[in-house]
């Protein structure tokens, strides 16, 4: 059966903003789903609150509701457009929620509407523990031991029972929220308590923890006559024990014999089957006990979820695309690869590379915190890599990850007692896996790294062979290195850095002399099907492999340098610019790449720009695709710092910057310049001072008067930002400072206490200013802006304060030479306006402002910096009724001993836009109120 | 472990192409023709395949050998691929269940092999050229004279290797009584292909290849199965005349790949060489007569030639198409009980998608 003709329009729901178990995943996935039913000539309508998403952008989605995920919405939305069918699988735990509310309430039936791509039952069962354990018993599928608790008591009775070790398992809560492991009876107490309260049903799973296990996961698809393909099979790396969110996790599978993949494959058939009757992904997670090869299930989750974001990335196989084909009545044999472009979709992806993914944590952002890695996932993003084998993948993942290292170790910060690695290798943080490598270097055994670690000792074995490349480099130097020793080196995923630190060398000299030997990077598809047939999209990675597949074409091109990996600070958003920017270029005839390594975006999909390299955004990938490449230049101001700290670099080498130059985005980070800047143009700024220690930051700090904001420069979201009030909080955030960020320049503000906030985002060609809109916070200065409620336009500015605003702005946009984007943040104290700081890219506000008022501006901006327009070229009408307000959100409840109070370091996670028709809103004055609780601390 | 003290090999194809790598298994010199399979797991499995004899295996999966050898995963005795070549090769292993390392088991069976190769360009050229000739070797790196050795290695097409990997003696397989009594003719069978039958209850005896219908119609057997093997088709003329004979007694009959074409030989259908065959474990076919997809393991580099089935629409029909490139997968006979497919049911490695077809044999057998 083709497609369902009865369906003519489908809404997708969302997941809202962005927390930690439920990231920018989902946005990949609705925007996949959005784009393959219009494909279909059906009229898709989205819902979701998150303004920094691509879905809710009208290149994705016919009908954009940027509305709250309530009920009261989706009966608004359905009364406001003829809806034949509801999608919510793409939007994960939140969609399928609210889903499921307007399901019992009967909204769909009122109105019509059919659900496609999920059966409620299977939900039901997927998500209620104790129904999972019954039917999976009834089909004869292995689980883990269990019982469900509704009080402290019936938990400590089931405990007894079963034995330890447990874990504790809340019923519906997102990403393992609330979920601990015991150990021991003292544990238990505290467990229980936590593990109910968490649980909104007040009900826990008491369950044999299975310590080791090895743990894989399957994706899944089946379409309607039942026919079902596995996409692909993950490992993770870490086993049992760690969330899989928070694993290093590796495909293909590395470990696992046919046999026991059979065996998987057939019960992962089974239950899918078992739950009911969808069409669509599916994913399945499974235990394996490594003395006997027993197998166990874990969950399965009927819905589109993390993990099928990474699959996709990893295969080539676009499943939420096919997904949503599948819920609108096709069969997989009808539909076609789009990978190959001849081939059928009902197949199974075979890969000739490893992917690795590794997790990024951002636990410096809640001090305090408990860092050790365990049932509930903390991580904030992710990195993919993908290389020729597991070694180079798993060093090309280190290099993404944007933490200051260069690979796997062999960069002189390792650790040097034995203790505290044995420690890190049997508790896991996130440095476990740099932990490793230091413990076999320093000449702990393979078995003991495995016993304390319980890691499958295949891949300890390939991380040992970096420990004797190590070794047996260290007999050279820079000149004396065999040619054969430096091309197994790159082979194996060594940065220059790393060769250079263990040669004592510069990257420089490296880059040089591999160039000389022709150890040169080579570019091989990612092709869905190992080469069998010939592939028809432009998706590559490097590796050290003798034939190049990627070749320059005539065609005029530009580089879009990603975000990589989200985090606090940096997520979504710029995953929102880097598409624009890539569709803006696309749009003048451009050849548009894109290098990114964050397998849950957007841009990093394989038919977004006209090149994608899968790539770390780290300087030697970068320089090694501009070397093939040979583009005019690069985009450095859509992908955040990430990519705008490669400017300088860039510069150097004489790559063009596309937009505003490295000098120009140097004079505004470079604090004394800046105020120079500023004194000039007659702009006021706070009293500041510059110092490399504690002893002359006391100093500055009595030249411009308590309370100050210390700082180092060139980092990200406000992170070790701190307000101090005296010397003794001075001098220990310095130090705190110093030892992040040796050498780091601390910069020293006066700071503007009981201050009013806002923001201006603009664009200026170097003749003509744009602002785009003024955002003023709720919350005053101190709170980090990403952290605020912002505003737009602003509601309480006089018209005298607002003009000054512009002029300034204006006068320092045009100053700077600004050729694209820019974000001014000013403090206004006493009706004087203060310039705090300018920032020369796109940011964390665009997308907020492009949907308020409903402008292209980043198709816009990028023409701008590409030079193909000028600002007068354009003209736009703002749409906004009203006001929009755009609303923090954070992931406290993951970290729950952390102190919650707001400051100058960024620690919101996600955000979300809402609509008020005027300053009456309740909402709004609710949160107003709190603004004068801030004020009278 | 040491990365610097690999013995070179030396990979060398028909059409002068080489490509230099490190020696794995065997040192020695191996020729055959070279196929790749796209299998990411069941190495063993594919090696032990007597299917693969007289071919020179490379496998794209990045990583071989990882989880060693198990004797239970045997598809038959001994290594039968002519030669391994790989990207990267796992010396030591970590599966506690394992017997022995990949490498043992190679060297064991004096299979020479070649790793540390850039396989994906190996298959793309394999892919734009065809299937070919080559030759490994990790004692003779002179490219002349592996040459002159390649040009004595026989092509593919017309050879017949059946009896070459089949047993030489009749033997019994399953339990020692049962309903019903299977006729196996091995032309290569793979030991779960035994395991699949046996598990029906059959009890079964193993033909030579070149077993005649009337020796194995002494046995009294209820139904007949060809097996899978090695080489081309249409040389086999003696297990063409057995099929033939065995048709027109109208007694059941199932046969698998190479079974498949002698089957289809047997009717009168042409058999040919494809370009570069399908081996893997990913290969979708569609079953015509439910409508229903199948995810299979194939290892063929003949097929059943479609445009030569047109003339026997009366009584053939077409049961199995592959969804890549519509070649036949299978067919039943309208007015026999025999049926037939291109692709492995057995799997082993692979999906279990299609055993239904096992006990769909079994129907046959009771009609």
């Amino acid at each position: 059966m083709p497609r369902d003709k009865s369906i003519q329009s489908v809404l997708i729901i969302g997941s809202g903003p962005i927390i930690i178990g439920q990231a920018c995943e989902f946005d990949y996935s609705g925007t996949q789903a959005a784009r393959s039913l219009r494909e279909e000539g059906i009229e898709v309508s989205l819902v979701n609150s998150n303004p920094a998403t691509i879905m809710t952008d009208p290149v994705t989605a016919d009908h954009i509701f940027l509305l709250p995920l309530t009920i009261q919405s989706i009966e608004q939305i359905l009364k406001a457009q003829k809806i034949d069918a509801v999608l919510p699988t793409m939007g994960g735990q939140t969609a399928l929620n609210l889903c499921k509310e307007a399901h019992e309430l009967g909204i769909w039936e009122k109105y019509g509407v059919k659900l496609i791509g999920v059966d409620m039952h299977a939900i039901d069962l997927t998500e209620n523990r104790e129904l999972f354990r019954q039917l999976m018993a009834k089909i004869d599928i292995p689980v883990a031991p269990s019982q469900i608790a509704n009080s402290f008591l019936e938990g400590k009775d089931i405990a007894q029972k079963i034995g330890f070790p447990l874990v504790i398992r809340p019923s519906y809560t997102l990403g393992g929220s609330g979920g601990s492991f015991v150990h021991s009876k003292e544990a238990l107490d505290n467990a229980l308590k936590r593990g109910l309260s968490a649980s909104p049903t007040h009900e826990v799973l008491v369950e044999k923890a299975v310590l080791g296990w090895k743990e894989f996961e399957l994706e899944l698809l089946r379409d309607h006559d039942d026919n079902i393909v596995i996409i692909c099979t993950v490992e993770n790396m870490d086993p049992m024990g760690i969330h899989t969110g928070d694993s290093i996790t590796v495909a293909p599978a590395m470990t696992l014999s046919d046999k026991a993949f059979q065996r998987m494959r057939d019960m992962s058939f089974k239950m899918m089957r078992s739950l009911g009757k969808f069409d669509g992904g599916c994913n399945v997670q499974f235990a394996l006990d490594p003395e006997t090869e027993n197998l166990i299930a874990i969950e399965i989750n009927p819905r589109v979820s993390r993990s099928s974001a990474l699959a996709s990335k990893a295969t080539g196989y676009p499943i939420a695309k096919i997904a949503a084909k599948l819920a609108v009545g096709y069969r997989l044999h009808e539909l076609t690869n789009q990978i190959t472009g001849n081939t059928s979709a009902f197949f199974e992806p075979s890969l000739d590379y490893v992917i690795v993914k590794m997790p990024r944590w951002n636990f410096g952002k809640f001090p305090g915190c408990d860092e050790t890695l365990g049932l509930q996932m903390k991580s904030v993003g992710e990195a993919m890599s993908i290389g020729r084998n597991f070694i180079e993948a798993l060093q090309k993942a280190c290099q993404s990850l944007e933490n200051e290292r260069i690979g796997l170790g062999s960069d002189g910060r390792g650790w040097h007692k034995v203790d505290d690695l044995l420690d890190g290798l049997q508790n896991p943080s996130w440095d476990r896996v740099f932990k490793i490598k230091e413990a076999l270097r320093l000449g702990v055994s393979i078995n003991t790294v495995q016993k304390l670690t319980r890691i499958d000792s295949w891949f300890l074995l390939e991380i040992q062979q970096l420990v004797n490349i190590d070794e047996a480099i260290k007999h050279y130097d820079a000149d004396s290195i065999p040619a054969a020793l430096l091309k197994r080196a790159k082979e194996m995923g060594y940065s220059d850095l790393q060769l250079a630190y263990l040669l004592g060398s510069s990257e420089e000299k490296i880059y040089a002399k591999r160039m000389h030997l022709n150890i040169k990077r080579t570019y091989k598809l990612v092709d869905t099907c190992a080469a069998e047939f010939s592939a028809q999209t432009p998706y590559y990675y490097s590796t050290f492999d003798s034939e190049n597949e990627s070749n320059r074409s005539d065609n005029k091109k530009i580089i879009v340098l990603g975000s990589g990996p989200n985090r606090i600070g940096q997520g979504i958003e710029f995953d929102y610019c880097c598409v624009h920017g890539v569709m803006a270029l696309r749009e003048m005839g451009y050849e548009a790449i894109m290098v990114n390594c964050n397998p849950e975006t957007v841009s990093t999909d394989f038919d977004i720009a006209d090149k994608l390299y899968f790539e770390p955004v780290f300087w030697e990938h970068l320089r090694e695709i501009i070397e093939l490449e040979q583009p005019e230049g690069v985009i450095v101001q859509l992908g955040g710092q990430t990519a705008l700290k490669l400017a300088e670099v860039l510069t150097e080498k004489g790559i063009k910057i596309i937009g505003t130059n490295y000098e120009s985005m140097d004079l505004a980070e470079d604090r004394g310049r800046f105020s120079d800047l500023l004194k000039e143009l007659e702009i006021p700024y706070p009293d500041y001072g510059v110092a490399h220690t504690a002893e002359e930051a006391l100093i500055v700090a009595q030249q411009v008067g308590y309370p100050v904001l210390v700082r180092p420069s060139y980092v990200l979201g406000g992170q070790k930002m701190r307000i101090v009030i005296n010397d003794e909080e001075l001098e220990q955030s310095v130090i705190g400072i110093l030892k992040h960020f040796p050498d780091n320049v601390i910069l020293i503000d006066h700071f503007l206490d009981r201050a009013e906030e806002a923001e201006m985002d603009l664009i200026c060609d170097g003749e003509d200013v744009l602002i785009m809109g003024i955002m003023e916070h709720i919350e005053p200065a101190g709170i980090h802006s990403g952290d605020s409620s912002a505003v737009l336009p602003a509601y309480d500015l006089s018209p005298r304060v607002v003009d000054i605003m512009k002029e300034y702005a204006t006068k320092l946009a045009l100053a700077l030479h600004t050729k694209g984007l820019i974000n001014i943040q000013f403090a206004i104290k006493n009706g004087d306006v203060h310039v705090i700081e300018a920032n020369p890219r796109a940011s964390r506000t665009m997308p907020f402002i492009s949907k308020a008022y409903q402008i292209p501006f980043l198709n816009i901006a990028t023409k701008i910096m590409i030079g193909t327009h000028k600002l007068k070229d354009f003209t736009y009408e703002r749409k906004l009724k009203g006001f929009a307000i755009k609303l923090p959100v954070f992931s406290f409840d993951k970290f729950p001993n952390v102190n919650k109070e707001l400051g100058p370091e960024m620690r919101s996670t996600g955000e979300s836009i809402l609509f008020i028709n005027d300053l009456h809103d309740p909402y709004f004055r609710d949160i107003y109120r709190k603004k004068s609780m801030y004020l009278s601390r | 472990m040491n990365y610097f003290k690999k013995v070179p090999a030396v990979l060398l194809l028909e059409d002068g192409q080489a490509y230099h790598g490190y020696s794995i298994g065997g040192i020695g010199t191996s020729a055959g023709e070279i196929c790749f399979n796209t299998g990411m797991t069941g190495y063993q499995e594919i090696f032990s395949d007597p299917s693969y004899f007289g071919q020179l295996l490379v496998m794209t999966n990045a990583h071989i050998g990882n989880y060693g050898t198990l004797a239970d995963d045997q598809e038959s005795k001994g290594m039968k691929i002519s030669g391994l070549i790989c990207k990267n090769f796992s010396q030591l292993y970590s599966r506690k269940q394992a017997d022995q390392s990949l490498n043992q088991s190679l060297i064991d069976n004096h299979i020479i092999g070649i790793s540390d190769v850039d396989t994906r360009a190996i298959v793309r050229h394999i892919r734009n050229k065809g299937a070919m000739n080559a030759i490994i070797s990790s004692e003779d790196q002179d490219i002349e004279s592996l040459k002159n050795k390649l040009a004595k290695i026989p092509s593919m097409n017309g050879l017949e290797l059946a009896t070459s990997v089949c047993t030489k003696e009749a033997y019994s397989y399953g339990p020692d009584t049962a309903t019903y009594k299977i006729a196996v003719l091995d032309l290569g069978v793979k030991t779960s292909i035994l395991k699949n039958l046996a598990a029906l209850h059959f009890q079964l005896k193993v033909f030579p290849a070149k077993t005649t219908f009337q020796e194995m119609q002494q046995w009294q057997p209820d139904g007949y199965f060809f097996s899978n093997g090695p080489g081309d088709p249409a040389p086999l003329d003696f297990a063409i005349e057995t099929a033939r004979h065995i048709l027109d007694a109208d007694i059941a009959f199932f046969g698998i790949c190479l079974g498949h074409q002698v089957l289809a030989r047997a009717l009168g259908l042409d058999t040919f060489k494809m370009h570069h065959g399908h081996r893997g474990a990913n290969h979708p076919v569609l079953n015509l007569e439910t409508g229903r997809s199948e995810i299979t393991t194939q290892n063929h580099g003949f097929a059943v030639d479609a445009n030569s089935l047109k003339p026997f629409s009366n009584q053939i029909i077409l049961t199995h198409q592959n969804l890549n490139d519509q070649t036949i997968e299978g067919f039943r006979l309208k007015n026999r009980k025999a049926f037939s497919v291109q692709f492995h049911p057995e799997a082993s490695p692979g999906p279990h998608d299609s055993s239904y077809l096992f006990e769909q044999f079994k129907q046959y057998l009771t009609q």
